[in-house]
């Protein structure tokens, strides 16, 4: 039983991280129609920034709850310049080219990224490791081991998606935000300044991504140029299966993604290197059964 | 002025075998060239020469005397290729490059049919290559006959690739993209967890037999002796001329005006009683097939194979070609291929920059030319043409 809550725990952890990815990729998708798939090597560049600055506040002798606040922000504003950035510049130009060329774009563009990080980062080939600032230990609750670091992720993790949801439900901007999504020709017509929700909307989520990438490092105590592939993948993968252009559906294709994961490794510990292989067989399966998502976008198809 | 009925002059040949033998040349010395400034004004002249061709409309009369004389550019071709095979007949690495364009440019042809004529998305060409060898490794050391293999090889990939079919089928625009990206990355990480088939250090095979004729052999042909590595290079070339022939079928006949209409609109094409589902498992299926039998190929070729062989950014690099060369045109994969395998093999001072230049390239062109650096045409439906 303590050993099934052990799992539960770190299936929640990993899942806050792809939730997190998949809600970037399902905002973009919501303004935009378009995949951007270099969102996860943003998020390397945030985890990136966010190993500078505790090398650079640790250098200068900062208190330690001084250093994170410092990881966390420079890891959000080198991701919301980074990810703001490629849509300035790549994204709006060929946002009329076909949905391929996007998306061999945007794959490339992280390319661009990652390649960045392993070649002119210092010692970039390795991977670098993340100094711990959050308290180490736990609680020891019948016999399961709560590590003090990954409840306070979990938290900062839920409560980020949350503001994230707050902020596109409740404010102005995001109300810019989904009359962009929902028809952006009256959107401009209505007086929204086209250009600039977009560039925000892409700061917003990256943002997200910068934060992600900062708990990733945190909690993981290690980071690598070539981490970001494999959770843009699975964030893709997260926000397809729950239904593109839906926040709720990518938090919850992103827990689901993790808890299949954390399925193989605790139902058959010696079969985990296959854990990936497992999930995206399920990912193939449920796309096949729900071709539009588990929540499915509501919209009529014109002829 | 009257509606012409008459049929329209043939267009001239010469541009053709100019064009030819001018690649030709050019190919034979991109891969001899091996000093690196000597290489990059070759590549400067060379690329001039390109811009100069497309800007004074030889490319379009190229294009036009080749559709007019299929008989002659095959003549031609096969011309050409005995000349760069003459050309490089002590150059294995010369060989090997060609060989290895060759094969991604099968594939890269079967991707062009996938998703150039069907609109199918497939960011797995890497996986079906891998496949292929996969298949070629296992069955290989059993006693099956080689040719046999290359023919398995690519019903393997068919096999494997239909358990995609029903996803594929049922999704459309980036919800299928996924179902072909995830393939790709679950095939790498099952090849790198498990034991039968190597784990990360993969397997090894024997070279080719083809026919009793050993392909370590060198070809000795009138006392002149050309490496042995020219075996796969022509087998590759055969393959390759396949490959095309069938595809310029498919595209000239009415599977390409039928493929064209399930592309652009499935809804108006299944008005018109054409069966979506049927072309587009069709397309999926030759595609993978190509993509099968050079994977068995390229094994038997390099008689090593390991999951890092076949990884995404490989099915990416592939789709980097079937774009480059302007999506849906079977020609322009060739250049592309080169351009894609070839450089970053050539220019040894780039090596270490090699991913980061290649993906700025390919940014810029698609911002630049979207439609890929020879653009497909549009379909002329001339009835009136005798």
């Amino acid at each position: 039983m303590a050993a099934v809550f052990q799992h539960i725990l770190n299936g929640l952890m990993q899942g806050t991280i792809y939730g997190l990815v998949a809600m970037g990729f399902t905002i973009f998708f919501g303004v935009m129609n378009v995949i951007k798939f270099s969102h996860g090597d943003v998020l390397t560049f945030g985890a990136f920034a966010a190993i500078v600055a505790v090398w650079t506040t640790s250098g200068l002798g900062l208190p330690i709850w001084l250093q994170v606040i410092f990881v966390f922000l420079a890891a959000m504003l080198v991701s919301a310049v980074a990810g703001a950035a490629i849509s300035h510049f790549l994204i709006m130009p060929l946002r009329n080219a076909p949905p391929l060329n996007m998306l061999l774009m945007t794959m490339m563009t992280g390319t661009v990224l990652r390649e960045t990080i392993r070649l002119f980062f210092p010692n970039g080939t390795n991977s670098q490791r993340f100094p711990e600032l959050l308290p180490v230990g736990g609680l020891n609750i019948g016999g399961v081991f709560i590590r003090y670091d990954g409840m306070i992720l979990i938290a900062s993790g839920i409560a980020s998606i949350a503001i994230v949801h707050w902020i596109i439900v409740h404010t102005r901007f995001g109300l810019a935000v989904r009359a962009v999504a929902e028809d952006s020709e009256t959107a401009r017509t209505m007086g929204i300044n086209f250009s600039r929700t977009i560039l925000l909307t892409f700061a917003l989520g990256s943002i997200t991504a910068g934060f992600a990438g900062a708990l990733f490092g945190l909690y993981y105590s290690e980071i690598n140029y070539g981490m970001g592939l494999l959770l843009a993948i699975i964030g893709f993968s997260a926000a397809i299966v729950g239904g593109l252009g839906n926040i709720w559906g990518a938090i919850l294709g992103g827990y689901l993604f993790a808890g299949l994961q954390t399925f193989v490794v605790a139902a058959a510990p010696s079969m985990s290197d296959y854990k990936n292989v497992f999930a995206f067989i399920c990912v193939i399966a449920l796309i096949t059964l729900r071709p539009t998502g588990l929540i499915a976008e509501r919209k009529a198809e014109r002829v | 002025m009257s509606i012409s009925m008459q049929s329209r002059r043939k267009a001239a040949i010469w541009p053709l075998a100019i064009a030819v033998a001018l690649s030709a040349a050019a190919l034979i010395a991109l891969l001899s060239i091996d000093d690196q400034i000597t290489l990059g004004v070759t590549l400067g002249v060379i690329a001039a020469g390109c811009v100069l061709a497309a800007r004074f409309g030889a490319v379009a009369a190229t294009e036009a005397a080749g559709a007019d004389h299929p008989f002659v550019l095959r003549v031609l071709v096969v011309l050409a290729a005995i000349a760069v095979l003459i050309g490089l007949r002590n150059d294995n690495f010369g060989l090997l490059m060609v060989t290895t364009v060759l094969i991604y440019a099968t594939v890269c042809i079967g991707l062009t049919i996938q998703m150039g004529y069907a609109g199918l998305f497939n960011f797995a060409g890497a996986a079906f290559l891998g496949i292929g060898g996969y298949t070629a490794a296992l069955l290989g050391p059993k006693g099956v006959p080689d040719l046999l293999l290359l023919a398995l090889g690519g019903f393997a990939a068919v096999v494997v690739g239909s358990l995609l079919l029903l996803p594929v089928l049922r999704t459309r625009g980036h919800y299928a993209a996924l179902a072909t990206l995830a393939f790709s990355i679950l095939f790498n990480v099952f090849l790198d967890a498990n034991d039968i088939f190597g784990g990360p250090q993969g397997l090894k095979l024997q070279g080719m037999v083809l026919f009793g004729w050993d392909f370590t052999n060198d070809i000795t042909i009138a006392g002149y002796t050309i490496s042995s590595y020219a075996n796969y290079a022509i087998l590759a070339g055969l393959l390759t001329a396949a490959a095309m022939m069938l595809t310029g079928f498919i595209d000239r006949s009415w599977i390409g005006v039928w493929l064209d209409a399930v592309r652009l609109d499935e809804v108006a094409a299944s008005v018109f009683g054409l069966k979506i589902g049927r072309w587009k498992i069709a397309a999926f299926t030759i595609g993978n097939f190509f993509a099968g039998v050079m994977g068995a190929l390229y094994a038997k070729m390099t008689g090593f194979i390991a999951p890092s062989n076949f990884t995404f950014g490989d099915s990416l690099t592939m789709v980097s070609i079937v774009i480059l060369g302007g999506i849906g045109n079977r020609w322009g994969v060739l250049p592309a291929a080169l351009i894609v395998v070839l450089l970053p093999e050539k220019l040894q001072f780039i090596q270490e920059y090699r991913f980061l230049l290649f993906s700025i390239l390919v940014i810029i062109i698609l911002v630049a030319w979207p439609d890929g650096l020879i653009a497909r045409r549009l379909r002329k439906l001339e009835f009136a043409r005798r």
